[in-house]
């Protein structure tokens, strides 16, 4: 008996392994398929128009690559009776079950960290500390962005695709305020912040009565409306050619300079670029935590609690006498406002801003950190970002790739690629995004985590 | 009065690619209710088969007489291109199948990113410019205006696009009301788990959607090539919002709506051009989008959505 067991259990086994060859071949054929016009066959411009170059060998080697992985996914994942990633899954769960108030305990180490960060390059990568602080500002930045549309998204359940429109606004603001009127940072930000939350509002009150799909693609066509009018309205922004000579921010009057009455010489320190780096990686850590902060709190306020009330059932919101025109207005004025700081920083970090920074492209960044952090979940941002924008910033600095592929290669035209696969393999992979259970703001009797499906998402009923 | 009908027929021959393309985003989002945010890409990837059909059939195999190579490159872009709409529903869109209402919008922007950077690393990031194939054509007015003498001409070019659009609406409408598929597909469009339970194959009828889809915008992007001679890997975009426009004008799930929609976008984008500014036209398009959703969200052919609570 036990040796049919042992036979059933082989052919099984052998199944399993023809099939899972069969899948891989089918995988590699498709591939074959699909890249035939793409990887072995170019068209350049040539003399006398275009022509052909061949690449043979990229194509058999993708082909070859995807039955690889294909096969290997296959055997230990997909038709494996216990696939690898439960185990690793398991031991994870078991490792945080373990440690009660582990997220709680996360949450003060990343902040703390989040703290000292700039210390911290400056002690430990010297060499590289430009490098490091400026992306920890690009990563931050996209933090602040991605809570701000949190509060649209994640709480209030309207899907916005034109966030950026806001994060232009609060830029070009500060450009236009500082170009002027001559204003600084510190009169402009709040400025800029007013304006953007009014430009929320004006975009909010033709979508009042639109729901889902058609509220993404409407807040879309306004996002690419300022851009285009932003592109073309050259006499007021400049046009393509963007504004530079946007003024830096400076710490009570102290600007961040060589020499007399600068940062350094005012407290004696030697003359440094990197303070003014480390000055604007502060700068933007506060604003995205009073954005953390200021949505916390709301949360707990009337408005918060609408807000969630509205993304769970508009209808029965509605007839509980919820004020849905006034809930929907402020959760996009103060998404918005939060857009325009961060737009604002983001043009006295660059020093010069133009409508490409402000594409479509953006607001899918920025969207998709949102979603693949887990909606509505705060530090489900934080991991979206450090993974998405620190991950793919990473790429310019992998070194060895181009030993592999030869030297011309560069791993930087593939960021993109990386993320967009990124982007559909987390959402495949957890359709809830990476952080699964979200903490309710009103509770009857004991305070728990709730699973995600629980909540509705952007569904907009 | 000359200028006008010059713009008329420029207008429908835009439109007619619009349509096509417009076929797509209408198709699925009456059979799934999901806005299919890589079919603009899709269109594109059509454009860079059919661009580099032509050159290996033109360039290596010598083939001069313009009529078949042109249907040569016409069924293999159908057929490449089907493969392409067919693997990123199976990837991106059937895994989350009955998960939340944004999850596919999510994956459909990220195919969208990533088909565009594939096609921008693999094929590089300059405009491929394709020299005019097809020129001449017949004159149709002729006038004088106080610029000089006017020509209206109806160029061969248009008048291949505008008869093929129409031959392959007369075909699909036909597909749609006469052959079993169509009738699953309409099946599934009215009630997915009633039709499956009936003995449909609601994801084969799905994956064919998207295949009939893909194919359509597959000889848009052919015309689209062979009409401004010049592709990047980013006009899926822009032509994929402009359909997806149409689509909606027309009434989002109804087929003679989405070429109506068509037309009616492409007339719109080259009479703004030819008589307002060219810089704004689109802004055009995308205002009237905002306004259509706004103020008609049935569209002009659509049903309106009965909500029940």
């Amino acid at each position: 008996m036990a040796a049919t067991q042992a036979n059933g259990g082989a052919a099984a086994n052998n199944n399993m392994f023809v099939d899972s060859l069969k899948d891989s071949a089918t995988a590699a054929f498709l591939v074959a398929v699909l890249g035939f016009f793409f990887l072995p066959l170019k068209t350049d411009i040539a003399s006398g128009g275009l022509a052909i170059t061949y690449r043979w060998p990229i194509w058999i080697a993708a082909i070859l690559i995807v039955f690889g992985g294909r096969l290997l996914l296959n055997l230990f994942v997909f038709k494996a009776q216990t696939p690898a990633t439960r185990i690793i899954g398991d031991k994870l769960a078991g490792s945080s079950a373990k440690v009660p108030g582990l997220g709680r305990f996360l949450t003060f180490a990343l902040l703390g960290f989040a703290l000292v960060l700039p210390f911290f390059f400056t002690t430990f990568f010297p060499g590289q500390q430009r490098q490091y602080i400026d992306l920890a500002i690009l990563i931050m930045t996209y933090i602040m962005l991605g809570w701000g549309l949190n509060i649209v998204v994640g709480l209030a359940g309207l899907l916005d695709l034109g966030y950026v429109a806001f994060y232009a606004v609060g830029a070009y603001s500060f450009a236009l305020l500082a170009e002027y009127f001559d204003l600084g940072f510190w009169m402009a930000l709040p400025l800029a912040g007013i304006l953007a939350a009014f430009w929320g509002i004006i975009l909010g009150f033709p979508v009042l009565r639109l729901r889902g799909d058609y509220l993404a693609i409407v807040t879309l066509a306004f996002g690419e409306i300022i851009r285009v009018v932003l592109l073309n309205w050259y006499e007021f922004t400049n046009g393509p050619d963007g504004i530079s000579g946007i003024p830096k921010p400076t710490l009570f009057g102290l600007e961040f300079k060589r020499g007399e009455g600068g940062f350094a010489d005012f407290f004696g320190l030697e003359y440094s670029t990197i303070h003014r780096f480390i000055f604007l990686y502060y700068i933007i850590l506060i604003l995205a935590l009073i954005t953390n902060f200021v949505t916390m709190r709301l949360r707990k306020l009337p408005v918060g609690r609408a807000w969630e009330a509205l993304r769970e059932d508009e209808i029965a919101c509605r007839s509980l006498g919820i004020n849905t025109t006034n809930t929907k207005l402020t959760a996009f004025a103060i998404g918005a406002m939060f857009g325009g700081f961060a737009g604002s920083f983001f043009a006295t970090r660059q020093g010069f801003i133009s409508p490409e920074s402000f594409t479509f492209l953006e607001s899918a960044i920025i969207l998709a950190i949102v979603v693949l952090g887990g909606l509505g979940s705060q530090i489900g941002v934080v991991i979206a970002s450090v993974v998405m924008i620190g991950g793919i910033e990473m790429l310019r600095n992998i070194g060895f790739l181009s030993q592999i592929f030869g030297p011309g290669f560069d791993p930087v035209q593939y960021r993109m690629l990386i993320f967009g696969l990124a982007m559909v393999g987390i959402m495949v992979w957890k359709p809830r995004g990476l952080i699964t259970t979200r903490v309710p703001s009103a509770v009857l009797k004991e305070r728990k985590k709730i699973g995600a499906d629980m909540v509705a998402q952007g569904e907009g009923h | 009065m000359e200028y006008f009908v010059q713009q008329l027929i420029n207008g429908l021959t835009l439109g007619s690619i619009y349509g096509l393309i417009a076929i797509g985003y209408t198709m699925v989002y009456g059979i799934i209710g999901m806005i299919n945010f890589a079919h603009g890409d899709i269109f594109m990837i059509g454009s860079f088969i059919a661009l580099t059909t032509f050159l290996i059939l033109t360039t290596i195999f010598g083939f001069v007489f313009l009529p078949v190579v042109l249907l040569i490159v016409l069924i293999i872009a159908m057929l490449f291109t089907s493969a392409w709409g067919w693997t990123v529903e199976r990837l991106a869109y059937r895994p989350l199948r009955g998960s939340f209402r944004l999850a596919p919008l999510i994956t459909a922007i990220g195919m969208s990113i990533v088909l565009q950077n594939f096609v921008q690393v693999s094929q590089g990031a300059r405009v491929k410019p394709l020299p005019p194939q097809i020129q001449g054509g017949v004159t149709i007015m002729e006038g004088v205006t106080e610029n000089g003498p006017i020509v209206v001409q109806l160029s061969y070019m248009q008048m291949i696009i505008i008869v093929t659009t129409l031959l392959l609406m007369v075909g699909f409408t036909l597909l749609i009301s006469r052959t079993p598929l169509g009738r699953a597909q309409r099946a599934c469009e009215q009630d997915r788990k009633m039709a499956s339970l009936l003995g449909v194959n609601v994801d084969r009828t799905i994956s064919l959607t998207f295949v009939m889809g893909a194919a359509l915008a597959s000889v848009a992007g052919l015309m689209f090539l062979l009409l401004y001679g010049v592709i990047d890997f980013y006009i899926g975009f822009l032509a994929g919002v402009k359909a997806f426009t149409a689509a909606v004008l027309g009434g989002i799930g109804s087929l003679p709506g989405a070429m109506l929609g068509g037309l009616a976008i492409g007339l719109i984008e080259v009479f703004w051009s030819g008589y307002f500014t060219v810089e704004y036209k689109d802004v055009a398009a995308f205002s009237i989008l905002a306004i259509v959703l706004i103020f008609l969200p049935s569209g002009l052919l659509g049903k309106p959505e009965v909500e029940k609570v």
